[in-house]
């Protein structure tokens, strides 16, 4: 008798789609998130295009969903180890990386404000600070604080354990493994942002004043480093002029070969935050297409209508700094003008691309991926299936329908396993 | 059932610091009589939980007050099943979180609160779920070609009996006629055979029930028991099936509008689909041939939205003219290349294979001695690009969907009753007598309209919230999408039909109110036809008979509360949500004498964004005015406006309205909730201005999650501008 229950790995936007899809139809699910909350990237973005809504609108309605379904069981800072058995019968041991803080927290804080530590803020791209124990950000579901254990002084400092009042506090948490019976995998472990750091002729990591798109949607958000307030790096002033630089790292031999589909429509989104907040800002995007497609067209067209943006068709070759100013050159072939063109800008925001994880980690099963190292779905294991951007570069809409299309997947192989 | 009610007050996270606790106990057991109430420094720890628990199971406890946290948080832990109400009284992130302790005015918030909660259980009862009679699992699938035919696949895979309907009297539909098709899988490279023969076998081979030169003529019903009546060869079959995938796809844009580019008159200008078909049937012999992008898309004049598979398509066929003659001359005229994701590979092969991309808009075609001539603007070598000798110039003519052919209905609400009346009048959803689906429904007979006759969800996030509860379109009637997304669609659409006919045969609401098991309930005795519920319905969920009764169909509900808002005999509730629950609730408040000079602010707070946004303010420990009190609502369109007059008359000095953003990025995810609200809203304001109450005192405002950090003062200004008002004048007459 094949086992009716699914496993998703990956607890962000397509992962959290495949688990409830598949919960609703009536399946038992297990999500197996990495961080300390589920959302995964989404949590990050200040805005969706084309309708500049807040996820956490589209998140709170799914962890909802979770709240309301006992067939949904999550763990969060947990990895899978390993994966043996076939489809209708798969044997996997899950690693649970210890939070240092139990089941007792009722989100109330007070560890916080006694810790005397401080870590560099991941969920802001190390943009700003949080205490060593921390809340991930103020919609973490579950609502739990955690402690980073490489920035915690540990059990001799345990001021955040002295204040506790619930005996939340287990500053000698090991690691657990766990063992989980499942029918059918869902892969849906998304993407990182490509390591910008690779791109050595724009001056991400020597210039402050270069940042990548995901850090733009944490300086945009209210939720952010700089409380929704875009400003240049090097010194928080305003900012007169940005420019973007399309596929920095896409559509390059040298880099990620695939267009990562979501970062021309992302700049145009970028580009209004920066006019919302600076009527008067040049904006440039620097671009080789323009990729709209579908009805994301009327945002192309809005944005440029409302945004009185500048696009220049052309790769930018290299960004200079002027070290007086910390001010920015880009040096790009304007293929419309023929000529190479130099202008100065506060802000250089990089579109970096989708990285699949499974170009660093690999599935711990045998498993096909393309040249990028995007996963190839049920190729070599039958129902093991990947969802998401893990598969494919996609935006938040066509991640949603690949998951839940992958739902029904794997709700086949424990169908199949049955017979 | 006969309650036992027990309150539980939670002290932890500050709550017994800052409030007295024994006056909350107070409120329990002396105001409102309840059985049991207890305090607990750590009411979510397992101690804590345990003495909940040991009441429920020793004490005969079956409705229970959790007077703590927010609901957003410990739902898993104050869980006590199916049999036990629980209501949540959130003295953590509404009250202590955002108002100063020890403070006469935050216990009395917190004392509201409890009342609240209370008064709501009173009125509230389980909900039992809606049964259907013979019920069907069957899922229908309307459209044989490539996105139909792989929905009613996927669907018969997962075990469900599958039936299809395809209007031609073959299968494959717009695919079915390609030489080869765009690769689906990596590398990416390489052309593919064409799929739907195998398609079509696997369809057979799953036990798909296929009915060819088919239509349908009738859909009645509703989920888990839709009546179809399919015509076919003149005579009818009738099927029941519990949900539905729309995937009847799309049609290539009209290419004689394209004249401007030499279609009609030039013979050997042709369209995407002409050129296809060509090359199966083995006549292309063109040795230079021009391909035109964006032939009718993103054309303020034709199509404003771009087709999203055409350059794929249009790179694919390059490669046919190379694939016969690698040295023959194929130039691609082009906006932008959207070979999106991995197509990326396909677009490098083609240029590999010698495709000239020429970025530039096509100004002239002409023609000579057979052979055309094409003039474009072009853009990167900024200069005009003049290229003759052209054997066949195709046109990458776009698709629009078959939704959008038919007569459009117009709005007959009552139109002149409502110009009369010079009231703002509800807009129903738009649609359009494509001739697909023949609902029986009220408001019409297709799925409503997004935009362009695309029948497509507004939701990023939800891609498949359809306003037709259980059918759900795919493929390129949904959105223009290629290939490899309308496969991944139509699978995607097969799992929410698949889930439709669960959650119905459970009694449950799909998305997302997922698992609700109350459904609205009619009083007819009282109903007097006025139509607003089968006209305000997001999703059409109630028909009407000859004498304009509503008839509801509890299993296209989505447990809105829309029709319980808009009807003003207040006859339609929900067994856990009714006019008088929250009615009783708003009168439970204690509303100080004029002479206290302590206003009272009611807040209608959609559940769904205003408030987490308002627990956000608590979490962000953001002072707000204690004068408030907050009632969330399911959705504002499920606001009764005797809610109004019960705040009126208890003295409330203005009430406010917290919503989702309406218009055309709406946010409301029952389409039009917080919209039908402010009409409403509108409506009232005469009858306040009656009574002597200024209509000011009663306003909407738009919350979105984010906002939390503008509720303060949002509250605030509200609260000052009541002020200048005076004091509702209603307060001391109650």
């Amino acid at each position: 008798m094949a086992n009716k229950s699914i496993l998703v790995v990956g607890g962000g936007i397509s992962g959290l789609t495949a688990a409830l899809e598949a919960a609703e139809v009536g399946h038992e699910v297990y999500i197996v998130e990495k961080n300390p909350y589920l959302g995964g990237k989404v949590t990050q973005i200040n805005q969706y295009f084309p309708k500049l809504c807040p996820p956490n609108c589209g998140l709170e309605i799914n962890f909802q969903r979770i709240r309301k379904n006992p067939r949904i069981n999550f763990f969060t800072m947990a990895e899978v180890e390993s994966i043996s058995g076939q489809e209708g019968n798969f044997d996997v041991t899950v690693k649970l990386n210890p939070r240092f803080v139990n089941e007792n927290c009722t989100g109330c804080g007070k560890c916080t404000e006694a810790c005397p530590a401080e870590r560099a803020n991941a969920f802001n791209y190390g943009l700003d600070k949080t205490k060593a124990v921390y809340l991930p950000h103020e919609f973490a579901f579950p609502m739990k604080y955690v402690i980073d254990a490489r920035a915690c002084k540990g059990a001799e400092c345990g001021k955040c354990a002295q204040v506790c009042e619930y005996n939340a506090i287990d500053l000698n948490m090991e690691p657990k493994t766990i063992n989980l019976n499942v029918g059918a995998i869902v892969w849906a472990t998304g993407w990182d942002p490509y390591d910008a750091n690779k791109l050595s002729y724009y001056g991400f990591g020597r210039y402050d004043n270069v940042i990548t798109n995901v850090m733009m949607e944490r300086m945009a958000a209210l939720n952010g480093p700089t409380k929704g307030k875009i400003v240049r790096p090097t010194d928080g002033k305003e900012i007169k002029s940005v420019a973007f630089i399309q596929c920095a790292g896409s559509r390059d031999e040298n880099h990620l070969k695939a267009c990562s589909s979501v970062c021309c429509l992302a700049s145009l989104k970028h580009a209004t935050y920066v006019r919302e907040q600076y009527p008067d800002a040049e904006i440039c995007i620097y671009y080789i297409d323009i990729r709209a497609r579908g009805k994301y067209e009327d945002f192309f067209t809005k944005v440029q209508e409302e945004a009185n943006i500048t696009l220049i068709k052309g790769k930018a070759g290299e960004v200079k700094e002027d070290p007086s100013t910390k001010k920015l050159v880009v040096i790009a072939e304007d293929q419309v003008a023929q000529e190479v063109v130099e202008k100065k800008f506060d802000l250089v925001v990089l579109a970096t691309g989708m990285a699949p994880t499974t170009a660093a980690a690999k599935v711990p099963a045998e498993m096909a991926y393309d040249e990028d190292g995007f996963l190839v779905s049920g190729a070599n294991t039958p129902g093991i299936y990947a969802a998401g951007c893990v598969k494919n570069p996609l935006d938040v809409a066509s991640a949603v329908r690949d998951a839940t299309a992958t739902a029904l997947k794997a709700i086949q192989s424990t169908v199949r396993g049955q017979q | 059932m006969e309650k036992k009610i027990a309150v539980y007050i939670c002290t932890g996270c500050g709550i017994g610091d800052a409030l007295d606790v024994d006056a909350l106990s107070n409120v329990a057991l002396k105001e409102y009589k309840a059985d049991i109430c207890k305090t607990d420094a750590f009411l979510c720890g397992k101690d804590g939980v345990a003495v909940i628990k040991n009441d429920i199971e020793n004490e005969g406890v079956n409705t229970v007050v959790v007077a703590g946290c927010s609901s957003r948080v410990n739902a898993d832990v104050f869980n006590f099943g199916p049999n036990v109400i629980v209501e949540r009284a959130n003295l953590r992130e509404q009250v202590i979180w955002c108002h100063p302790a020890d403070d006469e005015d935050t216990q009395m918030l917190a004392e509201d609160y409890i009342r609240m909660a209370l008064v709501k259980q009173k009125n509230m009862n389980l909900p039992e779920p809606y049964q259907v009679e013979n019920l069907s699992k069957t899922i229908m699938v309307v459209g044989g070609g490539f996105t139909g035919l792989t929905a009613a696949l996927e669907s018969a895979k997962a075990g469900y009996r599958t039936v299809l309907v395809e209007k031609e009297d073959k299968l494959g539909g717009y695919v079915g006629k390609m030489y080869k098709q765009v690769p689906l899988k990596p590398p990416f490279t390489d052309l593919e055979e064409n799929c739907i023969p195998g398609l079509v076998k696997a369809v057979e081979e799953a036990g798909v029930k296929v009915y060819t030169s088919a239509t349908i003529a009738k859909t009645a019903g509703g989920p888990g028991m839709f009546d179809v009546t399919i015509n076919q060869n003149g005579g009818t079959v009738e099927e029941r099936v519990g949900a539905i995938v729309l995937a009847t796809g799309a049609r290539p844009y009209d290419a004689s509008k394209l004249a401007h580019l030499g279609f009609g008159q030039y013979e050997n200008v042709i369209t995407q689909s002409a050129f296809e078909e060509m090359v199966a049937a083995g006549n292309m012999e063109a040795g230079k041939v021009a391909f035109i992008q964006c032939a009718g898309s993103r054309d303020q004049e034709h199509l404003p939205y771009c087709s999203a598979a055409c350059c794929v398509e249009s790179i694919k066929q390059a490669l046919y003219v190379k694939e016969k003659n690698p040295e023959a001359n194929v130039y691609v005229y082009y906006k932008d290349i959207r070979s999106n994701g991995q197509y990326e590979h396909f677009y490098k092969k083609a240029q590999q294979a010698g495709v000239i991309f020429i970025k530039g808009d096509v100004t002239a075609i002409t023609e000579s001695d057979g052979q055309l001539a094409i003039e474009a603007d072009d853009k990167t070598m900024g200069t005009t690009s003049e290229a003759d000798e052209f054997d066949l110039v195709v046109l990458a003519n776009g698709m629009v969907p078959t939704a959008a052919f038919g007569e459009m209905i117009e709005e007959e609400a009552e139109e002149e009753a409502a110009a009369a009346a010079d009231e703002p009048k509800v807009v129903g959803p738009t649609i359009i007598k494509s001739n697909m689906l023949n609902l029986e429904y009220r408001q019409g007979p297709e799925l409503p309209e997004l935009k362009y006759g695309f029948p497509d969800s507004h939701y990023i996030c939800f891609p498949y919230e359809t306003r037709r509860t259980g059918i759900y379109a795919a493929g390129v009637v949904r959105a223009p999408m290629d290939m490899l997304s309308a496969m991944e669609d139509a699978a995607g659409a097969a799992l929410k039909a698949v889930q439709c006919v669960e959650a119905t045969a459970k009694g449950e609401a799909v998305h997302p109110r997922s698992g609700d098991m109350s459904f609205p309930e009619f009083n007819m005795n009282r109903c007097t036809q006025c139509k607003r519920c089968t006209e305000e319905c997001p999703f059409g969920a109630i028909n009407e008979d000859e004498k304009a009764n509503p008839l509801p169909n509890p299993t296209r509900c989505r447990r809105c509360g829309t029709c319980m808002g808009a009807c003003p005999e207040r006859i339609i509730s929900f067994k856990n949500y009714s006019v008088p629950m929250i009615g009783n609730m708003v009168k439970a408040i204690e509303v100080p004498e004029e002479l206290d000079e302590k206003p009272r602010i009611l807040v209608f707070a959609c559940e769904n964004d205003a408030m987490p946004a308002l627990d956000m303010a608590g979490i962000n420990r953001l002072q707000y005015n204690p004068w408030v009190r907050i009632i969330p609502v399911r959705c504002l369109g499920s606001l009764n406006l005797v809610w109004i007059n019960d705040a009126m008359a208890k003295g409330f000095d203005g009430v406010l309205l917290m919503g989702c953003k309406h218009g055309d990025d709406y946010q409301c995810h029952f389409m039009k909730g917080s919209e039908l609200a402010e009409i409403r809203l509108s409506k009232i304001s005469e009858t306040l201005n009656r009574l002597g109450l200024e209509s000011e005192r009663v306003r909407a405002t738009t919350v979105n999650i984010m906002d939390y950090d503008k509720i303060p003062a949002m509250l605030d200004e509200f609260a000052e501008e009541l002020e200048e008002l005076g004091p509702n004048p209603m307060k001391d007459f109650q």
